[in-house]
């Protein structure tokens, strides 16, 4: 198992840039998912790092050898397709032991290492049947056997569970989980689910338009988003930016929301006047009749646990998730209280955070 | 005395009704182009006055004079001659005798067979060899030009081949190639090969990179995928387009009439000329023909499975 290093990778296709200058590296043993919209470079860049793809203009270290343009056979890597790419002319067996034929590993050997594979994903019932019948888990599992069985520096998953419907999809997560846990292997996974990212990687990479807009892990990203557009694409539902014109000044503890003092983290650099956003998280949102900020309930919907509450103020509709016990009517005033720890301002022209002291603390 | 039919139909699958007249029309079409074929078949196993009675004979008596004529050649002796030689040793010994003639030896028609046979095949395993590889790299790479390239390739088919006969037949005499097998193989791989290239391109475009790009990433070059994924997976789009080149090559005529006459001549232009060997012998003809098809027959059918999924290009492959 081995640790991937990406340095300044970019990848243009005639005059459309897929990846754009990206670095990050993948510690030994880290499971990193590549989370995005499609189109956004994250499958080119995974494509990059098998070798299915020359990039434009960068490098890639795969233990620090730089396998920038090696062929994708020469990186001892293993990838697992959306549509699995199960060889349809040969069995399970066959396809599971396929990379170890390439080899030249011994008939034998070739035999015990597929049943022990089989037996560590439990498809060794089905090792001689055609791939062609088997159910989507299934084709999943062969396909991540015929991965793991090489035992290689690293896997590269694209979107390996986009074709499962979401019940099992569920069941898949753990059971990808699971296996990391157990081999520890270097994982790129590429999805643009962010449930799947949040439940299964150490580190989550977000892209957008060829860029990668933050580089952290599921807390980082989910509490301090670096950007307006990480905040709008994790959580569901996403958070609520409530725009207001200001300028700000290092150490200031509160922003004005239409006249009303809303305290935030401290922040920690001088912000020139600008259109500026709070952005706050639906749970981190508390119906207070005290409170001074006041909306009217717009709509509501019912989750069970709990309910996702639309309020109209003066700064825009905002959602929050309260719980499923009180019932509202349209159109009742209700008062709104954040969670102060919890805000982050954003400066909505460039889209980016403005430092504070929380986001200081948790970055270093 | 109205009753409702509430009996549960679907839509998509044809009625029993339907059905019927569908097959009843499939097995009309199938006598109506399989009557000239009989008649060849009848044909060859009559005797030559037979053959040529009118009205035609439905009810005759079958004789193998017809596969006799076509396989020998017979000088006519008179019959105090013919009196005076040992007893017959075959079937044919004795069918010749009976027209006053002998066995003077044995005609070309397996030679020609043979050639048929050589330049055929050979020229079908060239134009799919390379129909295959140059369907692949315009499939798989970024060519330069490719769609001018695949324009160019298709127009070489826009017209009949033998709108061309007389350079080519220049263009042999001057390289040595006229009446050599090599240069009938090149002639019909150069024809074909354009077909090859079309039918396949459509084939091996509808099978997933993926799976290519999986046996890379497994540790095998691309030619070694190639080899080992998309080969067995382009099986019935290769066996498609084989039996297409064959048919091409197997029945080719003009080009070989110009093209051969000795020791290179095919099988479709020695046929014709039995019929000058000693008057209009309709059954040794028709016997040559009859022949003549069982190789595409046996090819078609060892590859029937194949052919009808293939024809479909790929309609329903999953």
């Amino acid at each position: 198992m081995s640790e991937i290093k990406i340095v300044n990778l970019r990848k243009q296709f005639g005059d459309f840039v897929a990846v754009e200058d990206s670095s990050f590296t993948v510690n030994d043993g880290q499971f990193l998912a590549l989370l995005g919209p499609s189109g956004c470079g994250k499958t080119t860049t995974l494509r990059m790092i098998a070798g299915l793809e020359l990039p434009t203009s960068g490098k890639i270290y795969l233990d620090s050898e730089d396998v920038t343009f090696n062929r994708a056979s020469a990186r001892d890597i293993a990838f697992v397709f959306q549509l699995f790419a199960l060889y349809p002319h040969m069995n399970v067996r066959k396809n599971i032991g396929f990379p170890l034929l390439s080899q030249r590993v011994p008939e034998t050997e070739i035999r015990a290492r597929v049943e022990e594979t089989a037996k560590l994903l439990r498809i060794d019932h089905i090792l001689d049947r055609s791939v062609s019948g088997l159910a989507g888990g299934d084709r999943q599992r062969v396909a991540l056997g015929r991965a793991i069985i090489r035992r290689p520096k690293c896997f590269l998953m694209d979107e390996p569970l986009g074709t499962l419907d979401a019940e099992f999809r569920e069941v898949m997560v753990h059971e990808l989980r699971e296996l990391h846990n157990r081999i520890h292997a270097t994982t790129v996974y590429v999805t643009h689910d962010q449930h799947e990212a949040m439940a299964m990687a150490d580190k989550i990479a977000v892209m957008n338009h060829g860029v990668i807009e933050q580089f952290g892990t599921p807390q980082e990203i989910y509490n301090r988003p670096a950007s307006m557009y990480v905040a709008d694409f994790i959580g569901s539902p996403p958070m609520n930016f409530m725009r207001f014109h200001s300028g700000l000044e290092r150490g200031t503890r509160s922003v004005l929301l239409d006249g009303i003092e809303v305290p935030v983290p401290e922040v920690a650099e001088d912000v020139p006047p600008g259109e500026l956003a709070l952005g706050v998280r639906p749970e981190h949102i508390r119906f207070s009749d005290t409170s001074r900020l006041r909306g009217a309930v717009y709509g509501s919907e019912y989750l069970g646990t709990n309910q996702i509450v639309a309020v109209e103020t003066a700064s825009g509709i905002v959602k929050a998730r309260v719980s499923a016990d009180r019932s509202f009517r349209l159109g009742e005033t209700v008062g709104l209280e954040f969670n102060p720890a919890k805000l982050a301002v954003f400066d909505c022209a460039s889209g980016r955070a403005i430092a504070s002291t929380y986001a200081e603390a948790r970055h270093g | 005395m109205s009753s409702v039919n509430t009996t549960a139909h679907s839509v998509v699958e044809p009625t029993p009704t339907a059905k019927r007249i569908a097959g009843a029309i499939v097995i009309l079409y199938a006598l109506v182009t399989m009557v000239p074929l009989a008649w060849i078949f009848l044909t060859s196993i009559k005797s030559p006055p037979d053959s040529i009675s009118y009205p035609p004979k439905i009810v005759f008596t079958p004789t193998l004079e017809g596969y006799c004529n076509l396989f020998t050649t017979r000088t006519r002796q008179t019959p105090d001659y013919i009196q005076s030689l040992p007893r017959p040793t075959g079937t044919c010994d004795e069918i010749t005798r009976g027209r006053n003639m002998v066995i003077a030896g044995r005609s070309n028609y397996w030679p020609r067979f043979g050639n048929s046979l050589l330049i055929a095949f050979g020229s079908t395993f060239l134009a799919v060899s390379l129909g295959t590889l140059a369907a692949y790299g315009f499939s798989r790479f970024r060519v330069p030009l490719a769609d001018d390239l695949l324009f160019f390739i298709l127009s070489t088919r826009m017209m009949p081949p033998i709108a061309v006969a007389i350079p080519i037949y220049l263009m042999y005499r001057q390289f040595g190639l006229s009446d050599t097998a090599l240069g009938m193989i090149l002639l019909y791989t150069a024809v074909n090969v354009s077909l090859a290239v079309w039918l396949l391109k459509g084939f091996i475009d509808e099978i997933p990179r993926e799976y290519e790009e999986a046996a890379m990433i497994d540790g095998y070059t691309r030619l070694q995928a190639f080899r080992k994924v998309v080969l067995p997976q382009a099986t019935t789009g290769i066996a498609a387009t084989a039996i297409f080149c064959l048919i091409f090559a197997w029945n080719e005529y003009a080009f070989a009439v110009l093209l051969t006459s000795g020791s290179a001549q095919t099988a479709p232009p020695f046929i014709p000329t039995i019929i000058g060997e000693g008057g209009q012998d309709w059954p040794a003809v028709a016997a040559g023909t009859t022949i003549f098809l069982v190789p595409i027959l046996v090819f078609t059918i060892v590859l029937r499975k194949q052919l009808l999924r293939g024809i479909t290009f790929g309609a329903v492959r999953k």
